[in-house]
């Protein structure tokens, strides 16, 4: 049988991207060849894709800015993350509109659920609600720990620690009848047992994440 | 059917051996026939507070090995009719118990007694393991302070998630708590914890708490049960708690600091 003579196959390849964060011409070509005079034979020929996120401007010269690359011996290949009217004026050029693999293959969701533990959480017992939120009907004692992806909530002590959004959703919340905790965190910030005492831990209290910091405030009992 | 009870706490040195003698022979002294088995294999204690130190000729472990019969190993208290002692190895190491031969033992004993007491050694190894694993009812022995208390909790995890009876999916083991060397005076000054918060933190129901006493060492010393001293604090402790143990319900005695008399406070106790 005859060879056919074109394939098409898929294959992945590693790109360097260049963010522009501003649509002055100038400004931008004279970064660049700051940038390139580091080290000018590593870019020689490189293929590039231009990630226009932060350019909001729909009259942004795209075309200039390719030749502001291709003088400097840099191949654009394509463009990223820009608007609906800059992806336009990139087509119209002859520059592909690219997806980065990240936002390809988006992140199946997988439907959360709730993990109950109906008994006290002992020293040296580990729990982990994976992409759950946890229940506890009981105390969690020192030396003890409940994790979730999801939220905590305690319906008794919480001596142990407590880690909520393990898997770093920010928007999970811990919930313990009483707090006396070694450690609660949540998408990772976390604080010890100083930490509470220092910010007031309510005898009963919701911890959240504010922004970057931690926050505790007490239940309507 | 025989009612298998361990009695444990994680840490050492918190009463576990005194509270198994102190039990075993208030079992006993109830009319029901009663084994008590050491556990720690290498560093055997149980006959010393039994006071059958010198009639130990067979072991736990030669049993397990098939080296000797239950009957031989079997020792019979001079005091209190109906109790036998099953001592430990010396020579040996915890890695001499295994399942199957600590399993086959207990059940030859299981045709014979009433209630069979174990001993568990301190730690969360081989040992205590094996001690908790067949065990109906755990005494958890603890003493009114941080590290015993954490300790117990580690050791009710385990219970939880390690014995038979979590294995098997059956009916979980029942815990009680035992507070010993509980001395009211401290918790009033403050260097002690309250029954109230060992109880609020442990969350098993209370069985028995036993007073700090003199009567215990001496107990030890002389190779005599502390529950045999009916004269003594601990000891009337000790029968309280062998009665709930039983099903009756009693008041706790012994929590609140005892008045000093008048000449007690001058010439002290």
């Amino acid at each position: 049988m005859q060879t056919p003579s074109l394939e098409l196959k898929g294959s992945s390849f590693t790109l360097s991207v260049l963010h522009i964060n501003n649509d002055d011409m100038a400004v931008i070509a004279a970064e660049l060849d700051a940038k390139l005079a580091i080290a000018p034979q590593f870019f020689i020929g490189a293929p590039l894709v231009v990630n226009l996120s932060a350019i909001q401007t729909e009259d942004f010269d795209i075309l200039g800015l390719k030749e502001i690359l291709t003088s400097r011996h840099l191949i654009v290949v394509g463009i990223t993350s820009a608007s609906a009217a800059l992806t336009k004026q990139a087509k119209s050029i002859g520059l592909a509109a690219v997806k980065s693999g990240k936002e390809a293959i988006s992140q199946p969701q997988l439907p959360k659920t709730t993990k109950i533990v109906k008994q006290n959480v002992r020293s040296g017992q580990q729990i982990y609600a994976k992409n759950a939120d946890l229940i506890i009907i009981g105390a969690v004692g020192n030396g003890a720990e409940v994790i979730a992806d999801g939220s905590i909530h305690i319906y008794g002590t919480l001596r142990g620690k407590a880690m909520a959004g393990a898997a770093g959703d920010r928007n999970t919340v811990i919930m313990a009848q009483k707090i006396e905790a070694e450690l609660v965190s949540i998408a990772g910030q976390y604080w010890l047992t100083e930490n509470l005492q220092q910010n007031g831990a309510a005898p009963s209290g919701c911890i959240r994440l504010e922004g970057e910091t931690l926050t505790v405030e007490s239940l309507p009992l | 059917m025989a009612q298998i009870i361990v009695v444990t706490s994680g840490k050492g040195g918190v009463g576990k051996t005194t509270s198994s003698a102190a039990i075993a022979t208030g079992l006993a002294m109830k009319g029901h026939k009663t084994v008590v088995i050491d556990f720690d294999i290498g560093l055997r204690n149980l006959d010393l507070i039994m006071g059958c130190e010198r009639r130990v000729v067979y072991d736990f472990v030669n049993v397990i090995n098939g080296e000797a019969n239950l009957n031989q190993a079997l020792i019979k208290d001079k005091r209190t009719p109906k109790l036998f002692v099953l001592p430990a190895s010396q020579t040996r190491d915890k890695d001499a118990l295994t399942k199957e031969g600590v399993g086959k033992v207990l059940e030859d004993l299981a045709k014979d007694f009433e209630y069979i007491i174990c001993d568990s050694p301190a730690g969360i190894e081989t040992g205590a393991m094996m001690a908790l694993y067949f065990a109906d009812v755990a005494i958890v022995t603890t003493n009114p302070e941080v590290s015993s208390v954490r300790d117990s909790d580690r050791i009710l995890g385990m219970l939880q998630s390690k014995s038979k009876r979590a294995e098997d999916g059956l009916e979980p083991v029942k815990e009680y708590l035992l507070l010993t060397r509980y001395s009211p005076a401290r918790v009033t000054t403050g260097e002690m914890l309250s029954v109230q918060d060992v109880e609020e933190i442990l969350a098993i129901p209370l069985i028995g708490v036993i007073p700090e006493s003199q009567a215990v060492l001496k107990a030890s010393n002389s190779g005599v049960p502390v529950i045999i001293d009916q004269e003594s604090d601990a000891g009337m402790a000790y029968s309280d708690a062998v009665e709930r143990l039983l099903g009756e319900e009693l008041p706790f005695r012994f929590l609140k600091e005892e008045k000093k008399g008048f000449l007690k406070r001058i010439f002290g106790s």
